[in-house]
């Protein structure tokens, strides 16, 4: 009953706070404020519901215990951690981004291709690609080759179909001065329309930074070495191991933020000089 | 239109030629393999013959897919469990519920933070954080521990589907029912217009072209969920099912032929939406 009580009693408290903060008017502080009081608050509920009704950690383990499951397996959640997302994740992506984007420029060159590839692109972008995975880990092996594989189809085409747009983005007066400084076509991709293309570009970077660690983490699930964040999530729910796919989750949680948090920053001292980013 | 569909259709030309050449590729190893074990020389014709017509290839041939599709679709009874009809039908169905229940979270929180100060500030970091974290590793949770308390069946993939589809709708909703600038809500404020009929009457028509842009991204997305929701419950029925036991199997052709089905299924989602889409905003006078 205790429990309860608390849990009422930090939602409560979280809230009135929140309600206090968001009044005033809004600074660096308070919008940072807020956010991590909600979040605080929910774990605080999150802990004293699952004690107050007693529910079986095997069903929802408590963040206490989440907590003291990954203080305990740090080095285990690390061999995962590298496995799946600098190896796995990471490696599709820069691969995955980097072919499209040069094949984007190619593709630029010829107005028939991009008339052609941008409504397919569009059209591959929508479908469930995850699919593919059971393929790659046919064709690549179990190791992180194949997770990579996934994460280079998944994130191809957004990226392909973003920069493709951004490139087209620069006007008919931008491109018209470059004519009369008697640029090349290089000298027009690299001072003019690259820059431009930025914002797309980033846009499509960052829906490929949360593709690349769901592709990485599904693709284990068809298959992999005794390692990785997808292979300790789904034996540890076998094993009904909660905590641990709890902590595997924060883990993932993390790096997911981090990984969209670090595009975001990259875009942010990138493109200083679009609207969006100057208000 | 005219004017794209020879670009396309090239594309599209280009796209089989590579399939068919890859087939070769990728599968040439395995008809050599073969020829060699029975002391056969092959000629380039018929290794090329062979590529595209074996039982477990690596890459099966568009041709080999679209016979096991019409095999799956049209020569089965759709009540059969080899029926793919039957298989994607599972998968729409919890589609579709996720679809909608993420559709109604979506915009009631996107009405609660746009009314509401305090939820704009606390919840809206919360929803964009939420999709950084990849939530379909969470599925196999989901399922089991649903399982445990007594659900299971179509809701714990629903469940998986609203968690993809909700983000899109909210984010887009928010923006749209933003959208009217200060002119428009002056003007309901002249006409003394209560906060009820400036949400009916201004706010909600202004959002819709942003909730069909989102709600087509919601649907795909739900798709994807529903698919990976059904690799835990260990392959039982639906498209996720048929990729997990191909793969287990190596039955190539009949995972390209899920996936086949699964883009169409895709597809046709979308396109549904982009008919009401036009439909609606058109009879509203907004396109």
């Amino acid at each position: 009953m205790g429990w309860i009580v608390f849990g009422l009693v930090a939602w409560f408290v979280g809230w009135q706070i929140n309600v206090r903060l968001a009044r005033r008017p809004k600074t660096r502080v308070t919008r940072l404020a807020v956010p991590v009081i909600f979040g605080i608050t929910l774990v605080l509920i999150w802990e004293s519901l699952v004690r107050g009704f007693d529910i079986s950690p095997v069903l929802l383990p408590p963040p206490s215990m989440i907590a003291e499951r990954f203080a305990a397996s740090t080095g285990l959640l690390w061999t995962d951690f590298v496995q799946t997302v600098i190896k796995g994740a990471l490696s599709g992506y820069a691969i995955g981004c980097g072919a499209a984007v040069l094949i984007a420029v190619a593709i630029d060159r010829f107005p028939f291709l991009q008339r052609g590839l941008l409504p397919v692109g569009n059209f591959v972008a929508a479908l469930p690609i995850i699919g593919m995975a059971p393929i790659m880990v046919m064709w690549f092996g179990f190791d992180w080759q194949s997770k990579a594989a996934v994460v280079v189809v998944m994130v191809f085409f957004p990226m392909l179909v973003n920069t493709v747009q951004g490139l087209q983005s620069t006007g008919a007066m931008q491109r018209d001065l470059m004519r009369t400084y008697a640029a090349g076509y290089w000298q027009t991709l690299f001072k003019l329309r690259l820059p431009a293309a930025m914002p797309f570009m980033f846009n499509g970077l960052k829906i490929a930074s949360t593709l690349a660690l769901i592709g990485a983490i599904v693709a284990e699930f068809f298959g992999s070495p005794v390692k990785g964040m997808g292979f300790r999530i789904s034996t540890s729910v076998g094993q009904l191991a909660l905590d641990l796919v709890w902590a595997e989750i924060v883990v993932a949680a993390i790096a997911g933020s981090a990984f969209y948090g670090g595009v975001a920053l990259l875009e942010k001292a990138l493109t200083f000089w679009h609207p969006s980013q100057r208000g | 239109m005219m004017r794209s569909l020879l670009p396309i259709l090239t594309v599209v030309v280009a796209i089989f030629a590579f399939w068919y050449l890859g087939a070769i590729w990728l599968n040439s190893d395995w008809a050599y393999d073969k020829a060699g074990r029975l002391d056969k020389e092959l000629s380039f014709a018929e290794m090329v013959a062979d590529t595209w017509s074996q039982d477990k290839p690596k890459l099966p041939a568009p041709h080999q897919v679209a016979t096991e599709i019409w095999d799956t679709t049209i020569d089965k009874r759709i009540t059969s469990k080899r029926s793919l009809v039957y298989h994607s039908w599972i998968t729409l169905s919890s589609t579709l519920l996720g679809f909608v229940l993420g559709t109604g979270l979506g915009i009631a929180l996107a009405i609660g933070i746009v009314y509401n100060r305090t939820m704009d500030m606390s919840v809206m970091p919360w929803v964009i954080a939420s999709q950084t974290i990849p939530i379909l590793a969470l599925a196999p949770m989901i399922i089991v521990v649903l399982n445990a308390i007594g659900i299971s069946g179509l809701l714990p993939k629903a469940i998986i589907s609203m968690y993809l589809s909700f983000f899109p709708v909210v984010v887009g909703m928010v923006k749209g029912l933003r959208s009217p600038d200060q002119m428009q809500l002056d003007q309901m404020r002249t006409w003394n217009a209560s906060p009820t009929q400036t949400f009916w009457r201004l706010r909600l028509p202004s959002s819709m072209p942003y909730l069909f842009t989102s709600l087509k991204v919601g649907v795909a997305a739900s798709l994807v969920g529903a698919i990976v929701g059904e690799l835990p419950t260990g392959a039982v029925a639906g498209l996720g099912a048929r990729l997990l036991a191909g793969s287990y199997y190596g039955q190539t052709i009949q995972i390209w032929s899920a996936l086949i089905m699964a883009a169409v299924l895709a597809a046709l989602l979308v396109a549904t939406i982009g008919a009401v889409q036009r439909a609606t905003l058109k009879r509203m006078g907004l396109s």
